[in-house]
């Protein structure tokens, strides 16, 4: 197990080598370059010289093999360089004040969806056609086919204009500061209840259908079966013998998620004015800030990798008909 | 004014007066004047976050908005966008306009309490001229000589010729020495603290706090030369989308945000929002134009471009796009400032003159598609637009369909902003193209229409090119009497009105919606934002405590 887990970290390396070239390639073809959009939007004051000037502090006019050389160099020292944006901050810097938020809606809302969609999925599952299936279905495919703005939109306004009840926008009050302890716990997740719903919406209509098709696979299976026929109660082969074995293509899908949470949702966070990944990436891309892109895709191609091995290494150890590395003991 | 005098928008957000002069309109119940009084806080939006506090090096309008109360400049613009003194009490411009000696108010200090003097003067000068210094805004300076102090508040400059903007480019922020030098000698300017985390100006407000995509907030100055301003706290939060930050504005979540034409015109019409909001509305500094490739042999004739001025209905244009928030433009200045024209020709809706000029210039006949048909060529071009500008779009819609109208077939093509400046404005690869020209308060616009500028990263890309005007633009920068300027560019107008070198559409509005318990807002051409440290909130009507 620990050689199978250290060769798969060995032979990651060349692949994220792989990963950055070909991305760090995409990135300079897209037409645009960084000093046009900063010399003032296309300021018609801003002399050629400004931008050659702008070209050569960034390097931009050394050839494109130069370029990439000089920063993968610098990424091996873990040294993620300075970002073009004129506050010219530490690329790790924007996107440490930036992860903590992304990174803590994802994960409250993937533990949200997970939760519920066990359930729901268990549930239309065992009762195949039922009402309740039929209802969970019609549901599943609104909330596959619900635009997120439009969702997020109707809430602010339900909740938010016409109601009241809960802010529309940001993460704070604005008399933050001047609250106790526990109301800022409160008005920060005052702040989350309407994100987190439209972010869960979507999802959790992709992960309830999951569940209820390998629900539906294993209750067919002939172990299944001769759980009923020992006399289980079906609260047992349902919940016990039938859960762990549905639960296994879940894991799989739950390690694929999981780059996912760093990524942030770029509608979720621009309607509601949330500060996350999302925003950052979004603007980094049409300034061409590349080396916030190149920052963040580097640690979204790294938790890629890790998700996946840890979600290999995983499924080895709830599924004990898998060993890895090839020297199982059987 | 920073002095960007000119940039090249988007038309993302795009946006009437018809009647009256200087395009000034407040829709607002009148109320009683309550007595001025400090205290409470106003809660701004800004629709994209800060890329740096340092205005003289960031190019992009909501950095400047966000730190335009925390710094000040030698001299700044009345609300009728004359110059007026700022941190220069007084000036003396040579009669040749190449010597200016400043004199520099005494009781004004930074907000870290160092004293200004002529010497923060003299170095923001090199600052912007600096080898290292990668700002926008350096070419302002090149027609500097040298800048001297001459005593503590006396400051001489010295130009190299005779210099329309001798005055003007003061209006670029002043910046501390103490703080600054070192980063500037290094070129690491953009590094110091001072561009994202402390900016220490001389300004009305201070800055306290910068959380990174989220809001800004500004406290008020008590030491401010001009003293405190009334309203205590600025909260400038940051809101990507225009929808949100609307809804916002309905809930008093934030009590300013400019409104779309729709919004002002259609969503903002009941009682409680009426009470809630004074809506503003004056003329912006951005026009939209058509913009025909010189280069292209059928648009190198001036009766072609006269036609489409004619074919094309501006005030249908304007109802439909700007729900009648904007006014026709007759050249590149807009109505209510000195340098206005109004003494030129004009291109009424008249599509049978339009089919006349064509026919004088060669389209004469008709294909089975009833497209006009030149040496066997019908007149189809493409009208390249950017992405995510639903104004844009609609206006080529709109001049798609008044051109079929008199027999010349459009077609539409939607690019990615950066994609369409770079591959296509910037090489001259296109036929026509629809944008917005942002203007600044000098006229000065050689860099648009001058025949020089016709290189890949200049600005005259439709390749214009007429003899007198390059004269006149040349003369205009070289000319500092007023009087004398507006000889020089009245014929400018005359002449880019005949020619129509890009077809002039329309000047677009702003209409800022500004909370109601905010009193002392004086509108004028130059909007509203000109005189915010005199705003104030009676104390009975005072929202937020602060302190």
């Amino acid at each position: 197990m620990l050689w199978y887990a250290l060769r798969r970290l060995v032979l990651a390396v060349p692949l994220l080598v792989g990963i950055t070239f070909i991305s760090f390639a995409v990135i300079h073809l897209a037409p645009g370059e960084p000093v046009d959009l900063q010399a003032g939007n296309m300021n018609a004051k801003s002399s050629a010289q400004a931008r050659q000037l702008l070209r050569e502090m960034y390097g931009l006019d050394q050839p494109i093999a130069v370029q990439y050389w000089n920063w993968l160099g610098r990424l091996a020292r873990l040294d993620f360089g300075r970002s073009f944006a004129p506050d010219g901050r530490p690329v790790l810097h924007k996107i440490g004040e930036r992860l903590p938020v992304t990174l803590m809606l994802n994960i409250v809302e993937l533990l949200i969806i997970v939760a519920l969609a066990i359930p729901i999925g268990m549930a239309s599952a065992t009762r195949q056609y039922s009402l309740f299936d039929k209802v969970t279905t019609v549901f599943v495919f609104v909330g596959f086919a619900t635009p997120d703005f439009w969702l997020a939109l109707l809430l602010m306004i339900l909740f938010g204009v016409e109601l009241g009840w809960l802010p529309i926008s940001g993460l704070r009050s604005l008399n933050w500061e001047y609250m106790s302890g526990w109301r800022q716990q409160g008005d920060f997740l005052s702040h989350l209840v309407l994100p987190i719903l439209v972010a869960t919406f979507g999802g959790l209509a992709g992960f309830s259908r999951y569940m209820r098709q390998s629900m539906l696979e294993v209750i067919r299976q002939d172990y299944i079966q001769s759980a009923r026929a020992k006399g289980l109660s079906e609260r047992v082969v349902i919940g016990k013998h039938a859960l762990r074995n549905a639960m296994l293509p879940l894991v799989t899908i739950l390690g694929l998620s999981l780059p996912g949470l760093i990524g942030g949702s770029v509608i979720v966070e621009s309607i509601f004015a949330i500060p996350g990944m999302g925003q950052l990436m979004v603007q980094a891309v049409f300034e061409r800030d590349y080396p916030v892109i190149m920052g963040n895709l580097v640690i979204v191609a790294v938790i890629t990798l890790v998700a996946n091995l840890l979600a290999d290494i995983a499924y080895g150890v709830v599924d004990p008909r898998i060993r890895l590395g090839g020297r199982g003991r059987r | 004014m920073r002095a960007a005098l000119l940039g090249l928008l988007l038309g993302a957000a795009l946006s009437g007066c018809t009647d009256r002069g200087v395009g000034v309109d407040v829709s607002a119940a009148p109320r009683p004047a309550g007595d001025r009084a400090q205290g409470d806080t106003l809660i701004r939006a800004l629709a994209a976050n800060i890329s740096g506090l340092i205005p003289n090096i960031v190019g992009d309008k909501y950095s400047h908005d966000a730190v335009a109360l925390v710094y000040n400049s030698l001299i700044t613009h009345d609300k009728d966008t004359n110059i007026i003194p700022d941190l220069a009490e007084a000036w003396d411009l040579a009669p040749d306009c190449r010597e200016l000696t400043l004199r520099l108010r005494k009781n004004v200090r930074w907000h870290d309490g160092q004293a200004f003097t002529a010497d923060d003067v003299v170095f923001t000068y090199k600052l912007m001229s600096h080898p290292k210094t990668p700002s926008p805004y350096k070419d302002d300076f090149e027609d500097v000589a040298s800048v001297d102090a001459l005593d503590p508040h006396t400051v001489r400059v010295r130009y190299k010729s005779a210099f329309a903007n001798a005055l003007m480019i003061w209006s670029h922020t002043m910046l501390p020495r103490h703080l600054l030098e070192s980063y500037m000698l290094s070129g690491k300017l953009k590094e110091a603290p001072q561009n994202f985390t402390n900016p220490v100006g001389t300004g009305p407000y201070r800055f306290h706090e910068i959380r990174s995509g989220e809001k800004i907030v500004v406290v008020a100055n008590p030491d401010y030369y001009a003293g405190r301003p009334y309203i205590s706290r600025i909260v400038y939060r940051i809101i990507p989308s225009q929808a949100t930050m609307f809804l916002e504005l309905k809930a008093k979540g934030i009590d300013q945000a400019d409104l779309t034409a729709l919004q002002y015109q259609r969503q903002t019409d009941y009682p409680a929002f009426k009470s809630a909001y004074n809506k503003f509305r004056y003329a912006d500094k951005v026009y939209t134009y058509l913009g025909l490739n010189h280069a292209d042999r059928r648009f190198a004739d001036r009766r072609v471009r006269q036609a489409f001025a004619h074919a094309i209905n501006k005030r249908d244009l304007i109802e439909g796009v700007r729900f009648g928030m904007a006014r026709e433009a007759t050249g590149p200045y807009k109505q209510g400032t000195w340098v206005y024209n109004p003494n030129v020709r004009t291109y009424p809706y008249d599509p049978a003159r339009a089919r006349q000029l064509l026919a004088e210039a060669g389209w004469t006949t008709k294909n089975a598609d009833g497209l006009l048909v030149k040496d066997g060529q019908p007149f189809a071009f493409e009208l390249l637009i950017s992405q995510g500008s639903d104004e844009s779009k609609k206006i080529a819609e709109i001049i798609q369909a008044q051109l079929r109208e008199i027999g010349v077939a459009v077609e539409l093509r939607v690019l990615e902003w950066a994609a369409l400046l770079k591959e296509h404005i910037k090489k001259h690869r296109f036929a026509a193209t629809a944008l917005a020209w942002s203007t600044g308060l000098d006229p000065d616009q050689y860099s648009i229409w001058h025949s020089s500028q016709t290189g890949p990263d200049e600005f005259n890309f439709v390749s214009y090119k007429n003899a007198e005007v390059d004269a006149l633009l040349e003369r205009g920068r070289r000319t500092c009497r007023q009087s004398d300027r507006k000889k020089v560019y009245d014929r400018l107008q005359e002449i880019l009105a005949e020619e129509q070198p890009l077809v002039f559409l329309y000047f677009r509005d702003t209409m800022p919606a500004v909370a109601s318990r905010v009193h002392g807002i004086v509108p004028g051409p130059i909007g509203i934002d000109y005189n915010m440290y005199e705003w104030y909130v009676p104390k009975q009507l005072q929202l937020y405590m602060s302190e």
